[in-house]
């Protein structure tokens, strides 16, 4: 086909004569005077486009919540393991000498925001391997890792180790929660300390106001922690906010990390 | 609207093709770099992070 050909033929299909190209011998069709039922006409179009670049638009966010937030956060995760990894290799600030904090409880605590534990659940190995552990539960926070309610206990420590994270979204750790079972093992590593506690109950009927499950003795504040317990909260239902799903654990061996990983974990950082 | 945008673009059909997607590409890029991450905790089903001063909130978590 030759191109005047082509282009007599795209005339013909256009029908009123309209270049959409930038063809310099054609008139632009905006230059020129409109008779009215072609304004009402483009009046209709751009409401029509309107809309539909609203949906895009709603969709885009939609895809950019359940899809590239994952992304991002599987990025921010190892970026912020490896951080806490490496701050481990490193004496910590203020101390003299490593030797002098023998004991394991006596670990100041982190500021917020600082990385200072790894998460390891084998029942979700998928998502919680090496997950970094951070103090507070702001969203910055969750979009990293698992978040530390602050003034509750830390690893190890009487009273109650509570943490928070995303069930979808943000890379979703605990997308599969709902798998857990009472006597799965949940294992906290921090610089020092392997700790090993093991599940015993949950609730997935919680409100968000039912701030009870991460006292130190859920349910009866102000009372006198005996147990060395952790709480794990995430949303439900999952791409919810409504309700809220809790597990409870007590722990049941510590290991110093010089003595390496505890049963049940291989391949560690 | 994306006509006017479309006439306006220079060359032929395929270029204008081209240009087209490489306008859409950027502002795609530039609603998930800098739009969507500054409107994602301003939107009112993500308000429940926060102490509300009845004392603490259990953060969202989806």
């Amino acid at each position: 086909m030759k191109p005047e050909d082509a282009e007599e033929m795209r005339r013909a299909l256009l029908g009123d004569g309209a270049t959409p190209s930038g063809d310099a011998e054609a008139p632009a069709p905006d230059q020129a005077p409109r008779p009215p039922r072609q304004v009402g006409r483009s009046i209709v179009r751009g409401i029509g486009e309107t809309f539909l670049t609203v949906g895009a638009l709603l969709l885009l966010m939609v895809v950019y919540q359940l899809w590239w937030t994952n992304v991002e956060s599987a990025q921010a995760i190892s970026q912020e393991r490896q951080t806490i990894v490496d701050s481990w290799g490193k004496p910590t600030p203020g101390t003299p000498s490593p030797s002098a904090s023998a004991t394991p409880t006596a670990a100041p605590k982190p500021s917020y925001g600082d990385g200072f534990a790894l998460l390891y659940i084998p029942r979700l190995a998928d998502h919680v391997w090496g997950l970094p552990i951070m103090q507070g539960v702001g969203k910055p926070i969750l979009a990293k890792g698992a978040g530390h309610y602050r003034g509750t206990a830390m690893p190890g420590e009487l009273g109650n180790f509570a943490i928070a994270a995303h069930r979808s979204t943000h890379s979703e750790p605990f997308a599969n929660f709902p798998d857990l079972r009472k006597g799965d093992k949940v294992y906290v590593q921090t610089k020092t300390t392997w700790y090993v506690y093991t599940l015993t109950k949950t609730d997935p009927t919680l409100s968000p106001t039912d701030v009870w499950v991460i006292e130190p003795v859920p349910g009866k504040p102000g009372a006198k922690p005996t147990q060395k317990l952790i709480t794990m909260t995430t949303c439900t239902p999952r791409y919810g906010s409504t309700g809220r799903w809790a597990w409870w654990g007590v722990l049941t061996k510590t290991q110093p990390v010089s003595a390496g990983a505890p049963d049940g974990i291989t391949g560690t950082a | 609207m994306y006509g006017w945008i479309f006439r306006h673009l220079p060359g032929p059909w395929p270029v204008k093709t081209l240009l087209f997607l490489a306008l859409l590409a950027i502002v795609v890029l530039v609603l998930f770099q800098w739009v969507f991450p500054w409107l994602e905790p301003r939107l009112p089903f993500n308000d429940v992070t926060v102490d509300d001063g009845t004392g603490l909130v259990l953060p969202f978590l989806r």
